[in-house]
């Protein structure tokens, strides 16, 4: 880390749930100067980190964000915090599971919500398991043994760019090791750029994944279908879908987003994960969705520990309640029964709808971020943080629930502090503020 | 003024990944994702061409972005936009008693919008409003 050059090989990714720790990753002056074996996403990322950094906390004085002393900006966050009877403090899947231990701890002693991304990417997934239960694997398993590969409502190619290369259908694995030992199958509204290396293209109509994966569940049973298609898809092809996963020795059927974010949601989901639990009474398949951020299946896995929840958890009562739908953050701020948030690492101005982004940005903001974000231009107190993976180290789960340090490769900037050191500032000042009465 | 009737998918694309990581305030970030890919015999019914602006409105809202050409080849009637601060203007808050809201399939109208201009991100931020007295 000082002025010589050096490379660190083995590096975590964080961007994506593949976390893929087999970059290499060269610094010099405390700068990174060059990128291999990453996707163009992980790329970007470790070029571009100081672009658009915010290099001070900020408070927002006469409408506007000035720069402020760091001790200020806790003083204010806790007062926010103080002042609120139900905080949101969302985000989470950006950062580290030991800031999201902190974060959980903050959120029970301020009585508020704590959410992590989960609830506007695969919360109907959880939702679906919670019913259903999964037949999972690691990605791992998949590599070495998959011979049916299966990509439902998700793009790899553009979304986990090296997830075919380094797990499914690129890869070479202990017993399969070539692309000819393997099927792809790939179902999706578009002909999507994965869909053109598939052995199987099905293209199903939109929002109509639940009635195909029914057919398909039926073919799978042996019983018959009496339509003539299905969701666009003719009953023929099904059947013949059906015949290839009952006789391949080991399946595995990626979801994305495609399932989770169409009407139905978590029954799309359930739905697949019942599917799976059929094929197993015929051979071996397993289920794994296409986590998106680097750490979101991390973030559920502190706060299912802590809380026994994996997301969209209440602390308003006094203990833990969970009820998605009524206590995850897009359903909280549309109903405006929020009256402060925190975000850490994560920009919901950006990805909520209109209506709860609205509701977000009229009440007092508190925003932890490396970069400037919409959610950063809306805000009232403003910490600048270190990320995760280049400039302060921590734990990630990958998107099978494998966990991976993410290391330190550079000094971050001057007086530029972790997202943990942050989070316990504020509750430090908030329990000496709580102390005193104030 | 022509109008068609389109189901809207939000999504994932390589180039909106891509750019979000060298800042949500670049040229490169603002042409990645206030974009709409229309399918060209689609767009040939409101006589529009790739470049020109129009506006997607739903149910919840409505924007103006840039028609471009599919990346990945769209069925009829579908219409594609990248996830951003863009496509969420027109999406609605009701998850269905999920936490997850609809951010596809979702039944839309595409219009020219030739002569209205694209808000910048700056100018989408002051647009929501701010109630409440700040510390």
């Amino acid at each position: 880390m000082g002025l010589e050059e050096s490379t660190f090989r083995d590096v975590v990714c964080t961007v994506c749930g593949c976390c893929c720790d087999h970059l290499e990753v060269t610094v010099k002056e405390d700068t990174v100067v060059k990128v291999k074996n990453a996707c163009a996403m992980s790329t970007s990322k470790l070029l571009n980190y100081m672009n658009e950094r915010i290099m001070k906390p900020m408070i927002r004085r006469r409408g506007r964000l000035s720069g402020c002393s760091y001790r200020d900006a806790v003083d204010a966050a806790a007062k926010i915090l103080l002042k609120s009877r139900s905080p949101l403090l969302y985000g989470w899947s950006l950062t580290s599971c030991e800031a999201v231990e902190v974060g959980v701890e903050l959120a029970e002693e301020v009585g508020g919500f704590i959410d992590n991304t989960t609830s506007t990417c695969h919360g109907p997934t959880i939702l679906g398991v919670h019913e259903i239960g999964e037949s999972s694997s690691t990605l791992g398993e998949v590599r070495h043994r998959a011979d049916l590969i299966i990509y439902w409502g998700c793009n790899p190619i553009h979304a986990h760019p090296l997830h075919m290369s380094r797990y499914t259908l690129l890869s070479k694995g202990r017993f399969r090791k070539s692309r000819s030992e393997r099927t792809l199958i790939v179902v999706d509204v578009r002909r999507t750029d994965t869909a053109k290396m598939a052995d199987m293209f099905i293209q199903v109509e939109p929002n109509k994944d639940y009635e195909l994966i029914s057919a398909l569940r039926a073919a799978v049973r042996g019983d018959e279908i009496e339509q003539d298609e299905v969701g666009g898809v003719p009953t023929d092809l099904i059947e013949e879908v059906a015949e290839m996963l009952i006789s391949c020795d080991f399946g595995a059927l990626f979801f994305g987003l495609g399932l989770t974010m169409s009407p139905g949601k978590s029954e799309n989901v359930d739905a697949a994960l019942s599917l799976v639990r059929d094929l197993n009474s015929k051979t071996k398949f397993v289920i794994i969705p296409m986590r998106g951020h680097f750490n979101v299946n991390g973030a559920n896995n502190v706060m299912t520990w802590m809380t026994g929840y994996p997301y969209a958890i209440d602390f308003t009562r006094g203990f833990p309640y969970y009820n998605p739908g009524e206590t995850s953050a897009v359903d909280l701020l549309a109903r405006g029964e929020c009256d402060s948030a925190l975000i850490v690492a994560s920009d919901p101005v950006s990805n909520f709808p209109y209506k709860a982004t609205c509701n977000l940005t009229s009440i007092p903001l508190i925003t932890i971020d490396p970069h400037i974000t919409p959610t950063v231009l809306c805000s009232d107190v403003v910490f600048p943080s270190a990320l995760v993976g280049i400039e302060t180290s921590g734990t990630v789960y990958r998107m099978d629930g494998v966990p991976l340090v993410a290391r330190k490769l550079v000094e971050p900037p001057r007086n530029i502090r972790s997202d943990i050191e942050i989070l316990r500032d504020i509750l430090r000042r908030y329990r000496n503020l709580k102390r005193l009465g104030r | 003024m022509p109008k068609i009737q389109v189901t809207l998918l939000t999504g994932r694309s390589l180039g909106q990944g891509r750019a979000k990581e060298q800042g949500k305030l670049s040229e490169l970030y603002l042409e990645s994702v206030a974009c709409c890919e229309v399918q060209h015999e689609d767009l040939q019914n409101i006589g529009l061409e790739y470049g020109n602006n129009i506006r997607v409105t739903s149910n919840h809202g409505s924007v103006v972005v840039k028609v471009v050409a599919p990346t990945q080849p769209l069925p009829r009637g579908v219409v594609f936009m990248p996830y951003s601060i863009w496509a969420t203007q027109i999406l609605g808050s009701d998850t269905e008693g999920t936490g997850m809201p609809t951010y596809k399939c979702i039944p839309c109208t595409v219009e020219p919008a030739i002569d209205e201009k694209i808000m910048s991100i700056e100018e989408l931020t002051k647009k929501f409003p701010r109630k409440r007295s700040r510390s």
